[in-house]
């Protein structure tokens, strides 16, 4: 039983090679699924490495170090593409949840509703996980996770970064959350889309995400390339641009319902981001 | 192994030892007393117990203690003392009535000042923004967006007397953190409980070695069981109808009903598990519908409630069916709601001890001489031998009626002679407590061709879940209620309560009014709609009024006030229709509609004996003290009362001294239920007021208009002093005093339900502005004009915070609210509207006096949240022509409903 906060990610590493560790970060997904009687028998907490709570402006990337939370990510400075995560940030919870969540602990714990994977899957993001064993290692974002709170983290390792590669300076992006209420509720559908329109006004690059409509949010390819060279007024999202997703049945709403709305929720995502 | 941690604490430097990961909640509240954090649901769904780290506010039931080591920690308390923001904020939290039940109140102060550091005069949105992480269910938000937006003070610096806007008296404690609810009074390391709860809607169990168990788990002191019960194993609040076990003894009748518990340290019940515990379960069959319920092959839950049917209840006058059937106009509905769970941010606490012998209990509760004598019954003591003293109430809205912990705390201390303390997780809170009832309705209205409503015919069935708790009073006070504030003159009301495998279905404000009136109400839209009338006017022209009988043939000679509330929104009504009319031709997915409804409640209990007393006395230095015992559970008793009674004694009411619901000192002043305190109270208070007045006044034969001074060991009046050192006080140190009693003149209900169930009505219409997101099936409300009669406002500014608070209420069970066993046993996935759903409200006070209610007023805390569904449901319906006719009107049920209209 033990508490750990190392500052540094070799010890981190180390620590996470043994057995019976719970990382925490924000705490915001450790508390609410702990059980009466069943406290985490050791803790690594991963918010004292300097490299895992900073964001920085690589040649060819940007790193946002897995336990930045989300305010710092509202706060950063950001080129307009990141504008969907950003909004989606400012969609998570509250804003005391967005002070102690982090983007790291969002993605591992691969809810299907989980608001940061739809924009970083337009932002194409891939994610650096290291283990003591075998050092770090780099995988696409859709790769990660694998289906409800399953992801390819293995036992030893952490996620340290997630990985944007230098977006399009043009393209601008948006993220549409649909909730049964204003602040802390769980997306019923989600949709973060980035567009690049040319000089004509038309669409030259499109990326679609949706969340919350399958085990793990999805992009949407035959949406994005049905978009090329549209203007965003006309727009149009049939029943086939939906294929990869599967909605299912629960409290929030119905798996019908679901598909129904988000055809919608992709027009105006993509309008929102290609007007923004 | 234990770690140091060390941080800053509102300007002190600590060191503690936590365990590992745990939650920096339970550090603040249990090692280092700072109990102003308050803990709502452990999950961040509520934010109550919101602190601020290094200065960004977090959910301190989701940070580890170890994670703060080096860090500053600021809570409301600290703040309170030494920051000049949150003084100010306090002050204008007490000039707004921003706080009323005050369990949300650190919690929501704690992010306001975090706000207010950075934005020192930030606009709605930002408020809304910050404060959006943080639940309140009393209050509706305005008060507290007013009083963080620093908007003029409601509040006036008056003497206190009725119809004066002065702040709570029991405010100060609320806004500095003060204020003790029931987890915030056992000391630290006293002993705790755990309950062991069925994990299914119905099984069977044993239970193993307990003995074996306890002995075996190191800190485990005892296990309580049915066979610890040495009175009646059971409870209830309907004397015919006590029916529900402490401890189910072989087979459980809902998910969530205790069958054992377990007395241990705190470290200790920190690693059990309930899978721990020597119980095996074997699941069967269960029924949780109540169609299904009337037509099993299964034994009904109860002996001798056949086809499950608790009970019902019955209105008739006239012929309904056969004069709806040979209506000129006629129409028909079905309507059905969920459970939807009361949602107070206080889960159910408290603490036990054996004083001098006697079992003293401290705990949240809603009813103390009601706790008392099912206490007396369950543990077959004399109640001479039980205290029981109220804490604090973060909340209650009908379910702290029942007993909750009380049984559980008072056995445990009897087993062990020692202080326990339990306090139900969120989860338990949601489980095992009651819930509003879910209703199946059927209603038929027939009118003739000018409009006025011939008949009326309605059947209701609700689902009372396993136990009866006041599922009677439900049945029994629908039929009276479901016709609404109107005259029909052939009516026929049933309703039956039907057992389930669900949990109990209780009291939740209005007692099944509010869900005969969304029948009721929207089907007076549609038979408006073809009669081709206006729906106001046709409200109108049926409302009830003076000397016209009701269903029940009771008539009123004076006090019916419906027509003054209803014609109170002819304007707005006229100006938001054209307003909606212009928004629309500009807009094509989203559509704006208006909708009204109206309601009416009964005060008090049913044409049953519904007595409160009040004693007052003062003492020889002159001191008037007032033995409030009306549990403010944050609707404002404590003031109100207050008020009432320094009226009626004639002194202004910062002299009267208060002293709470302790059954050992202060008389019974009955439960806080039925909107009956201001009237029943507060009438027991006029009298004890007068009653000390008539004394003084004889004593010192002065004449009855003669101006009172009390203090300084005399009374003044005019030219004269009454020395009251001369006096000889009584053993409570009174020289001085006046016990009074009021009991509401009702009458009994004949088998047609034909009577004088209630002396008096509260009478309510409210109208909504709604925007429906017409692709989403979302719907955003953007305003309430909000009309209720209440006689005379004893405070006009708790009166506003009742009627937000109220339409907060029906706002989430139109919308969003609805408790699924085992689906939504959290307030994540059990969603109440955060501050950034409740729209601006303009409430209109109509004072039709009463000629029974102290000073003329009515009853209020129910009527606030009736029309508020149907009116919504009329605004959906009028912004798009769905109408939706099963609550909660969630998004996919609008949607579905609007995508139908297409497809016609």
């Amino acid at each position: 039983m033990s508490y750990n906060s190392p500052t540094d990610l070799a010890s981190a590493l180390a620590l996470a090679a043994k057995a019976h560790q719970t990382v925490i970060a924000g705490g915001t997904d450790v508390y609410p699924a702990s059980r009466q009687g069943r406290p985490p028998q050791s803790l690594l907490d991963v918010t004292r490495i300097p490299d895992l709570t900073s964001i920085a402006h690589l040649d060819d990337h940007i790193r946002i170090g897995a336990a930045v939370n989300w305010t710092q990510i509202i706060n950063a400075n950001l080129p307009a593409a990141f504008d969907a995560l950003k909004q989606a940030a400012r969609e998570v919870g509250s804003v005391q949840i967005q002070n102690s969540g982090t983007i790291g602990g969002n993605l591992c714990n691969a809810s299907p509703a989980a608001d940061g994977v739809p924009p970083l899957l337009t932002l194409d993001a891939s994610l650096e996980v290291s283990s003591l064993a075998r050092g770090p290692r780099i995988m696409p974002l859709g790769d990660f996770i694998t289906g409800p709170r399953s992801t390819e983290l293995q036992a030893d390792e952490l996620v340290t970064a997630v990985l944007v590669p230098n977006p399009d300076a043009n393209a601008k992006s948006a993220f549409e959350k649909l909730g049964s209420r204003k602040y802390l509720v769980i997306s019923i559908t989600m949709t973060a889309a980035q567009i690049t329109c040319d000089d004509a006004g038309k669409i030259a690059q499109a990326r679609v995400a949706v969340g919350a409509c399958s085990a793990v949010a999805q992009r949407l390819l035959d949406l994005e390339a049905s978009l090329i060279s549209k203007i965003p007024q006309d727009v149009h999202v049939a029943r086939h641009h939906l294929a990869p997703l599967s909605p299912i049945d629960d409290v929030r709403g119905s798996g019908e319902f679901r598909l129904d709305v988000v055809a919608e929720q992709c027009v105006r995502a993509i309008k929102r981001a290609a007007l923004a | 192994m234990t770690q140091t941690t060390e941080f800053n604490l509102d300007g002190r430097a600590i060191s503690v030892t936590p365990n590992v990961g745990e939650r920096l909640s339970e550090t603040l509240r249990e090692r280092l007393g700072a109990r102003d954090v308050k803990v709502g649901c452990n999950a961040g769904d509520c934010g109550a117990c919101t602190v601020l780290i290094d200065g960004a506010p977090v959910c301190a039931c989701l940070t580890p203690s170890q994670q703060v080591a080096g860090k500053t920690v600021e809570t409301l308390r600290g703040l309170h003392g030494d920051d000049p923001i949150a003084a100010q904020l306090a002050q204008r939290f007490h000039d707004h009535g921003a706080a009323q039940c005050g369990i949300c109140t650190p919690g929501m102060m704690v992010a306001a000042v975090a706000l207010l550091r950075a934005t020192p005069h930030p606009n709605e949105d930002q408020v809304k923004d910050a404060l959006g992480g943080v639940l309140c269910r009393c209050t509706g938000y305005r008060k507290i967006i007013d009083a963080v937006m620093g908007k003029a003070a409601f509040a006036q610096d008056t003497a206190g007397l009725v119809g004066d806007s002065i702040r709570r008296l029991d405010g100060s404690g609320k806004t500095a953190g003060t204020e003790a609810f029931g987890d915030d009074v056992a000391p630290a390391g006293t002993l705790e409980l755990l309950i062991i709860r069925s994990p299914y809607p119905r099984a069977r169990f044993e239970l193993g070695d307990l003995a074996a168990f306890v002995h075996a788990n190191e800190g485990l002191v005892a296990t309580l069981t049915a066979a610890d019960i040495k009175g009646q194993n059971a409870f209830g609040v309907i004397p015919a109808f006590v029916d529900q076990p402490v401890f189910a003894e072989t087979e459980t009748r809902f998910r969530g009903e205790a069958v054992a518990a377990v007395i241990g340290t705190s470290d200790a019940l920190r690693l059990l598990s309930p899978d721990d515990f020597p119980v095996s379960w074997t699941e069967l069959d269960a029924v949780q519908d109540v169609h299904a319920a009337q037509h099993t092959a299964q034994a009904p839950l109860h002996d001798g409630r056949a086809q499950n049917v608790m009970c019902g209840g019955f209105v008739a006058c006239g012929d309904a069916a056969k004069t709806v059937n040979k209506a000129e106009i006629s129409v028909t509905g079905h309507y059905k709601s969920g459970f939807v769970e009361h949602a107070y941010i206080e889960p159910e606490a408290g603490f036990a001890q054996m004083v001098n012998g006697r079992v003293e209990i401290h705990a949240c509760t809603q009813a103390p001489v009601m706790d008392l004598e099912a206490l007396e019954i369950i543990l077959g003591m004399d109640r001479s031998q039980i205290r029981i003293i109220p804490t604090g109430v973060g909340g209650g809205f009908g379910s702290k009626l029942d007993i909750s912990v009380q049984p559980y705390l008072a056995l445990a201390t009897l087993k062990t002679g020692k202080p326990v303390r339990l306090t139900y997780s969120r989860s338990e809170s949601m489980q095992s407590t009651t819930k509003r009832h879910p209703s199946d309705i059927t209603l038929r209205i027939g009118a003739d061709k000018t409009g006025k409503i011939t008949g009326f015919d309605f059947l209701g069935l609700f689902d009372t879940g396993a136990y009866a708790s006041w599922g009677p009073t439900v049945a029994n006070r629908v039929p009276v209620h479901a016709s609404g504030p109107y005259q029909i003159a052939d009516y026929r009301a049933e309703s039956k309560g039907i057992h389930t495998n669900n949990p109990p279905a209780g009291a939740f404000r209005g007692f099944g009014v509010p869900q005969s009136a969304i029948a009721q109400e929207s089907l007076f839209d549609s038979l408006a709609e073809k009669l081709g009338m206006d729906a106001l006017e046709f409200r109108i022209l049926n409302a009830l009024e003076n000397g016209a009988p009701t269903v029940c043939g009771q008539v009123f000679d004076q006090g019916v006030g419906i027509k003054a509330c209803l014609k109170a929104l002819r304007a707005p009504w006229a100006a938001e229709n054209r307003a909606a009319q212009d928004f629309n031709a500009q807009s094509d997915t989203v559509k704006r509609g208006v909708g009204i409804a109206a309601g009416w409640y009964g005060c008090g209990n049913t044409s049953l004996p519904n007595p409160s007393t009040i004693k007052s006395g003062i003492r020889a230095d002159g001191t008037v003290v007032l033995h409030q015992g009306a549990m403010d559970i944050g609707q404002g008793a404590n003031t109100v009362i207050a008020q009432i009674f320094a009226t009626a004694l004639g002194v202004p009411v910062s002299q009267i001294e208060l002293i709470g619901p302790d059954t050992d000192v202060t008389p019974d002043a009955g439960k806080t239920s039925a909107s009956r305190q201001t009237y029943v109270s507060g009438n027991a208070a006029r009298l004890s007021g007068e009653a000390l007045r008539a004394l003084i006044l004889s004593k010192m034969n002065a004449g009855p208009d003669t101006t009172l001074t009390i203090g300084d060991g005399c009374i003044k009046a005019d030219e004269q002093s009454f020395d009251l050192l001369t006096l000889t006080p009584d053993p409570e140190g009174y020289v001085l005093r006046a016990i009074e009693t009021y009991d509401p003149p009702t009458k009994p209900l004949d088998e047609n339900g034909q009577g004088e169930p209630y002396a008096q009505f509260g009478y309510a219409a409210h109208l909504v502005v709604v925007d429906v997101d017409t692709a989403y099936g979302t719907v955003k409300p953007v305003k309430f004009v909000a009309a209720h009669d209440v006689g005379q406002a004893i405070n006009p500014m708790l009166v506003e915070g009742q009627v937000e608070g109220g339409i907060a209420q029906g706002l989430g069970m139109a919308l969003m609210e609805e408790y699924i066993p085992g689906r939504t046993e959290n307030l994540h996935d059990y969603l109440i509207p955060t501050i950034g759903d409740m729209p601006p409200v303009q409430t209109i006070i109509i004072e039709e006096p009463d000629a029974h209610g102290p000073f003329g007023a009515k009853g209020l805390g129910e009527h606030v949240l009736i029309p508020t569904a149907p009116a919504i449901l009329n605004a959906i319906y009028n912004a798009t022509g769905a109408r939706i006719t099963t609550v909660p009107a969630t998004p996919d049920r609008v949607r579905a409903a609007i995508k139908g209209l297409s497809n016609e």
